[in-house]
């Protein structure tokens, strides 16, 4: 099905002694990355997509740089573990009539599925709600 | 609301295909007039950029919601960005009518 998102595992230093010692990128961290550097948004765009104010972008962004230049300097693993995220859009399963269904993030809650209309749905790989040293998201 | 459905067929007991981008035929299904209509799908020989195209083809007939097996990566991303909604039934079995039966409860 190729959605919902895979879970990134990390990454590893090719050559040299790896250390014991890991780095650990956050979710909101790799996506500031991916925004700014990889598609190349500016950091308004950046703030806008991920529904947080720049400064906080900017935080984000700062503190995901300094992780991956360490990672590359000191020759550590790379690790990304889910932080408090809310994805675009979310994935349902009906257990009624076996479809699969997505919403995008909206502010009403998601009760029936979107096919049959049953209520016996079920969220499909949703994110772990947990925070891991982010710096102030929600 | 409109529906497009993948159609291997222009029937209402032609199954569902489970191909976006290269489906046979896309049927429209209108919720408030209640009335189906199958529209040939043009990109079916495409060589590439099946997916957009199609995603294109059924935002033109006005369709919010879209039902097929599966769906490809650049249709997912453009899906997404027009807001479309999207429902993959696995099941190969189901037709048209049985699908808009679901649909109208």
């Amino acid at each position: 099905m190729g959605v919902p998102p895979v879970d990134k595992i990390g990454w590893n230093p090719v050559s040299g002694s790896q250390h014991e010692e890991i780095v650990l990128l956050n979710y909101e961290e790799y996506e500031t990355i991916r925004l700014n550097d990889y598609e190349g948004l500016c950091q308004e765009e950046g703030a806008v997509r991920m529904n947080i104010s720049r400064p906080t972008y900017t935080r984000i962004y700062s503190s995901a740089r300094k992780k991956v230049a360490k990672s590359l300097v000191e020759n550590k693993s790379l690790l990304m573990r889910s932080g408090k995220v809310y994805f675009d859009r979310r994935w349902y399963h009906c257990k009624n009539c076996g479809c699969w269904f997505d919403r995008l993030n909206t502010e009403e809650e998601v009760k029936n599925c979107e096919l049959c209309g049953s209520a016996d749905i079920e969220s499909f790989g949703s994110p772990d709600v947990k925070i891991e040293g982010s710096p102030g998201i929600q | 609301m409109k529906i497009a459905i993948t159609a291997t067929g222009n029937q209402e007991d032609s199954l569902l295909d489970s191909r976006f981008g290269r489906c046979t035929y896309f049927a429209v299904y209108d919720t408030e007039k209640k009335t189906t209509e199958f529209f040939k799908n043009p990109n079916k020989e495409s060589a590439s950029g099946a997916g957009p195209a199609s995603v294109q083809f059924i935002a033109s007939k006005g369709a919010e919601k879209v039902v097929c097996g599966d769906f490809g990566g650049k249709a997912k991303s453009l899906l997404e960005q027009l807001k479309i909604r999207m429902v993959v039934l696995k099941d190969p079995k189901k037709t048209i009518g049985e699908i808009i039966q679901l649909l109208n409860k």
